[in-house]
């Protein structure tokens, strides 16, 4: 339904946890290759199969990065606090409706339906953005509308929607291939180029989805990255380890596809640790494929009993590895 | 039929917006030559041209099949998402919420809605999403080299000799028990039925079921099958015959008294049903029931318009859905203000 009306413009959403979005992930695939807006809000809870379906975990991180058959990428936004979900509530639909794709919003359990405190949720002042968008108007500009032809250079093509009466502007939406002019098409080259393009469009996300955002502490050179929930605990952990004489610093990562600002976090630190709360280190294996050959320096603390993660569980985990002992 | 009605104006080369047939034709069919598919979509073709329907105002919509193939081959200035198998009504559900002055046209096929699919299609129908909602039925998967579907016969027979264990599901008989507002069933060999047909249910206001039976002339077109042209022909049983009056022709419609009904939709087009064997009336629900229950039990396949409720009130009605498509609504009418947030921050505190 989400993907219907995203086609037809207007901005959909729909929110479900992990079995919801194994069931439809078909759907996932077409939004990515058929370039359909739509955001899926998914409040993890632990798997696999029914698993534990009131508890808590960040399991799905690997399965909605990549999800659909074939090659796939999917924008994927973390926020770690309430006030950060309501900011992501606009954040995803610009980004679903910039680059014409699928946006998952991965909370938790934990975070999806407990009660958090909160400071007061500022006003959003920056306008929508819509994207790429031709109207009637706008395409008699350009003389020339292809749906998948890549103008800009930035992967990101121009779509127009249902109802425009421009003589150009309709085109056939479809999951199987098609070339620029969204015709459908098998030639070799056709396929090859279309989907090398989807890449350039996901490179070019790279670096305007949110940034991960960097905790630094005098003299440290240990890392830890987290996101979401593991974030709560974080400040605890850290002012514990800070009393052992372990200086931390800390990046949280805020969206996927990752950029280089993780690559250089770890590049500037001797021993990174990565957080989360599933059990095959999932965010760390996507970090290894974006960051290339770091996994002697990085340390998985995995918590995955379907619990919310705790400052404890971090603080020891770091000191079992760099030797301190963490007074209470 | 509405040309014999409008006896002024006989068969137009263009139509009141001046297009002629060949600009609501698509792109040329990949199917086989001879498949039913293609006599539906030039059916198609020749209704919206009739009624001389602006092709941007449509949107097409299909599954996945050799059926849902179909939406390229016609209409080649409107719209079209070929979606995902079995969910295209779940597509067609947000296209029409998001812009609700989209007229869709949706081809589905038996394997789509009524294997795959049912669970979209039984909640599509009980929304009443105004769709012209098309099942191109052939009781077999071409695309997967000729299996049955659940739309096959009991005891009809594949070409190799297998022989179809399980009852048929009657998509039809289904509609009908969820309360659809419009349901038909029609053959694609019959263009004379099919293109009124397609008229009427153009001008429902919710969802319009309209299967056709339409032979796979590759996997089930033989001896033994009850999809083939040969078995529909012979047992085709035709309620009326049908005709279809576009509101804006204006034209008084006559009715000879006793031999055919008149059912007048909201928009003023008329739909005229002319006796044959039997009274029919397709207006009673029950009556509906009855005619697929007797055409299971005597094996023939009934024809026609088997009932409407031309008083339908469409899923965007019942949420009382803005006129204007969604995607036109600016941040004025989309984003509340900040005193409104203030108020909540301060309800939450």
């Amino acid at each position: 339904m989400v993907v219907g009306a995203g086609w037809a413009g207007a901005r959909a959403m729909t929110s479900t946890s992990g079995p919801g979005i194994s069931l439809m992930s078909e759907f996932a695939g077409l939004s990515y290759y058929a370039e359909v807006p739509a955001v899926i809000w998914d409040i993890q809870r632990v798997g696999p199969s029914t698993g534990l379906p009131t508890r808590t975990a960040q399991g799905d991180v690997s399965m909605v990065a990549n999800l659909s058959h074939g090659d796939t990428e999917h924008i994927v936004l973390l926020p770690a606090t309430v006030e950060e979900c309501f900011r992501c509530g606009q954040e995803a639909f610009d980004l679903a409706e910039e680059f014409q794709t699928l946006v998952f919003v991965l909370s938790d359990l934990d975070l999806g339906m407990n009660q958090w405190m909160s400071d007061p949720f500022e006003f959003a002042e920056p306008p929508y953005r819509r994207g790429k968008v031709l109207d009637a108007e706008a395409i008699e500009k350009v003389g020339k509308f292809e749906r998948y032809r890549d103008v800009d250079g930035d992967g990101v093509p121009y779509r127009t929607l249902p109802g425009n009466p421009h003589p150009q502007a309709a085109y056939f939406c479809r999951g199987s291939g098609h070339d620029e002019a969204a015709a459908y098409s098998e030639s070799a080259e056709v396929y090859q180029r279309n989907l090398d393009r989807l890449a350039r469009k996901l490179d070019t996300a790279r670096d305007r989805v949110p940034a991960p955002v960097l905790d630094a502490m005098e003299g440290a050179t240990i890392g830890i990255i987290a996101f979401g929930t593991s974030d709560a605990p974080m400040k605890e952990a850290r002012d514990m380890l800070s009393a052992a004489g372990v200086a931390t610093d800390y990046l949280r990562l805020r969206a996927l596809p990752l950029n280089d600002a993780v690559t250089e976090f770890i590049d500037g630190h001797e021993h990174v640790f990565v957080v989360e709360q599933n059990r095959d280190a999932q965010m760390a294996g996507l970090i290894k494929l974006h960051c290339g050959d770091v996994a002697h320096k990085l340390t998985s603390l995995l918590h995955y009993d379907g619990l919310p993660i705790h400052a404890r569980f971090i603080a020891d985990g770091v000191t079992a590895k760099v030797g301190q002992k963490v007074e209470v | 039929m509405s040309d014999s009605k409008a006896p002024a104006a006989p068969s137009p080369k263009t139509n009141r917006l001046g297009l002629v047939l060949q600009d609501y034709r698509g792109a040329k069919s990949t199917l086989c030559a001879g498949c039913g598919h293609d006599a539906i979509s030039a059916a198609i073709t020749q209704a919206f041209f009739e009624l001389g329907v602006d092709q941007h105002d449509v949107a097409k919509l299909s599954g996945i099949g050799c059926s849902s193939k179909t939406p390229a081959y016609f209409l080649g200035r409107s719209f079209g998402f070929n979606s995902v198998h079995g969910r295209m009504p779940a597509v067609a559900t947000g296209t029409n919420l998001a812009n609700r002055q989209l007229r869709l046209v949706a081809v589905s096929g038996d394997g789509d809605s009524a294997s795959i699919g049912l669970g979209q299609f039984v909640h599509f129908l009980r929304r009443n999403v105004r769709m012209l909602y098309v099942i191109e039925n052939n009781g077999v998967y071409g695309l997967t080299k000729g299996q049955f579907s659940a739309t096959a016969d009991v005891d009809s027979v594949l070409k190799h000799g297998t022989r179809n264990d399980l009852e048929a599901i009657d998509t039809c008989g289904l509609a009908v028990e969820l309360g659809c507002d419009f349901v038909a069933r029609s053959f694609s060999g019959d263009r004379k039925q099919l293109v009124p047909l397609i008229k009427a249910a153009a001008a429902h206001g919710g969802t319009a079921l309209l299967d056709v039976i339409s032979p796979c002339v590759t996997f089930n077109d033989h001896d033994g099958s009850t999809k083939s042209y040969k078995y529909t022909r012979e047992h085709d049983w035709a309620l009326h015959e049908i005709g279809f009056v576009p509101g804006y022709e204006n034209v008084d419609v006559e009715i000879a008294a006793g031999e055919t009904k008149d059912v007048e939709l909201p928009d003023g087009s008329h739909i005229t049903l002319k006796k044959l064997d039997e009274d029919y009336d397709p207006t009673d629900r029950l009556e509906a029931q009855r005619v697929l229950h007797r055409a299971r039990e005597e094996r023939k396949i009934v024809t026609g318009l088997l009932y409407v409720n031309p008083e339908s009130r469409s899923f965007a009605d019942a949420l009382e859905m803005v006129d204007r498509p969604l995607a036109q609504l600016g941040e004025d009418d989309l984003r509340p203000g900040a005193a409104d947030l203030a108020a909540v921050m301060d309800e939450l505190k």
